[in-house]
């Protein structure tokens, strides 16, 4: 199994020269299964350059973790939804009152975007995702809500060999008295334990995070405590702030590798970075 | 032991900054979590007892009617709050742990999650002032 980072932001797109290592496009990661199977995970506006390397014959499963704009805006950008003919599965949290082509259909239909999602040429199907393990090629997913503003979910893909935990935005500590406590209590356990790699939120540093409470994304610290306690071998940093430049968020890094004895090794989160797994 | 819903989860973090006596329960009526003000009520904290499967919770708390009668499994909200998935309410008396009588009243809902899960019940305590 092999995952590529596309885009590494959270929020809202940050692009400059301040940027260009950790990257400025919105969430967006490529999971390839041995067996070619194709995993998209959310469509931030990292999408766009990962849909130039899908061939047209592909079938392409994007599994989207919730529907906040970073995670969707790069959508009408992603090639293979304009191929003809495309196989193109959309995933995304079930909704209490509206399926998915509905929500969807709010950011693709006038006037937000020329585009309606019925236009769309590719053969597209969407899916409410399963709250359980379900297979999609020679890859087996598991989606469970999470800890964020609306219905989110977290992933976790294995090839049966390896597996990669996806939790972009999550606030396991929320309401929590004390961080990490019991394992079956703590939102995302069961998705990342064990991992092989952990792709999660880590958007504020411990000064800012308490004044950010319940907006759904962790500080670095409780990131690692949860890495630390769900036994995960690699964590990559994910979900950066978009007021955080190339410098502020090495200085986050080098802090953090700094906290406590870390038990598995802290891979700062860049766009392009390219992970094989195991 | 699995990871519990985040739905519970949270409904766990919210009990425990409330004042209300708040009881959480599993689909099958297993007590998960019961917060501090409920500690008052059942007279013993969470911390010693921990999680209590169903039937050792219904044979060391004893609920009656207010006729003195042991009240029917049937007319106990959290029952019916499992088993018909509606909100119930009633006043009863409550001798849990501490052994001593209590008059309250106490509301159930059940917790039902996306996707027709039923996730458990929540129960209020109210104390009432007469005994």
């Amino acid at each position: 199994m092999r995952v590529t980072l596309w885009g590494t932001r959270g929020s809202v797109a940050a692009p400059g020269p301040e940027t260009v290592r950790y990257g400025g496009n919105t969430s967006c990661v490529e999971v390839r299964g041995a067996d070619g199977t194709l995993l998209v995970l959310d469509a931030g506006t990292g999408i766009r350059r990962l849909g130039g390397r899908v061939g047209p014959e592909m079938r392409v499963d994007l599994l989207l973790s919730h529907l906040h704009m970073d995670h969707i805006q790069g959508l009408g950008f992603f090639r293979p939804l304009d191929e003809p003919g495309q196989e193109v599965h959309i995933w995304g949290p079930p909704s209490t009152t509206l399926d998915m082509r509905a929500r969807l259909s709010r950011y693709l239909s006038p006037p937000l975007f020329p585009v309606r999602v019925r236009d769309l040429p590719c053969r597209l199907t969407l899916h409410d995702v399963p709250l359980e393990r379900f297979a999609i090629g020679g890859l087996t997913v598991t989606a469970a809500l999470v800890c964020h503003p609306g219905p989110t979910v977290g992933y976790r893909i294995t090839d049966g060999t390896a597996s990669c935990a996806y939790l972009p935005d999550h606030e396991p500590a929320l309401g929590a008295r004390h961080f990490p406590g019991e394992s079956d209590w703590t939102s995302g356990f069961d998705l990342a334990a064990g991992a092989d790699l952990l792709i999660h939120d880590a958007q504020y540093s411990d000064a800012e995070y308490p004044q950010r409470v319940g907006w759904g994304h962790s500080s670095i610290i409780h990131t690692l405590r949860f890495a630390e306690a769900t036994g995960v071998k690699r964590l990559a940093t994910f979900h950066h702030d978009p007021g955080n430049d190339d410098r502020a968020l090495d200085r986050l890094v080098d802090e953090a590798r700094g906290a406590f004895d870390l038990p598995f090794q802290l891979i700062p989160g860049t766009e392009g970075a390219t992970f094989a797994l195991p | 032991m699995s990871q519990k819903a985040v739905e519970l989860i949270l409904m766990r973090q919210l009990a425990s900054y409330l004042a209300m006596p708040i009881l959480l329960f599993d689909p099958a009526g297993n007590l998960l979590y019961y917060n501090e003000p409920a500690e008052a009520i059942l007279g013993r904290r969470f911390d010693e007892t921990g999680q209590i499967p169903l039937e050792e919770f219904y044979s060391l708390v004893k609920l009656t009617a207010e006729d003195g009668l042991p009240l029917p499994l049937e007319a106990r909200p959290l029952v019916i709050a499992l088993q018909k998935h509606q909100a119930a309410h009633r006043t009863f008396r409550i001798q849990a742990f501490d052994g001593i009588v209590r008059r309250i009243a106490a509301t159930a809902f059940p917790l039902e999650g996306q996707g027709g899960r039923h996730l458990g019940a929540v129960v209020i305590f109210w104390e009432e002032s007469r005994p």
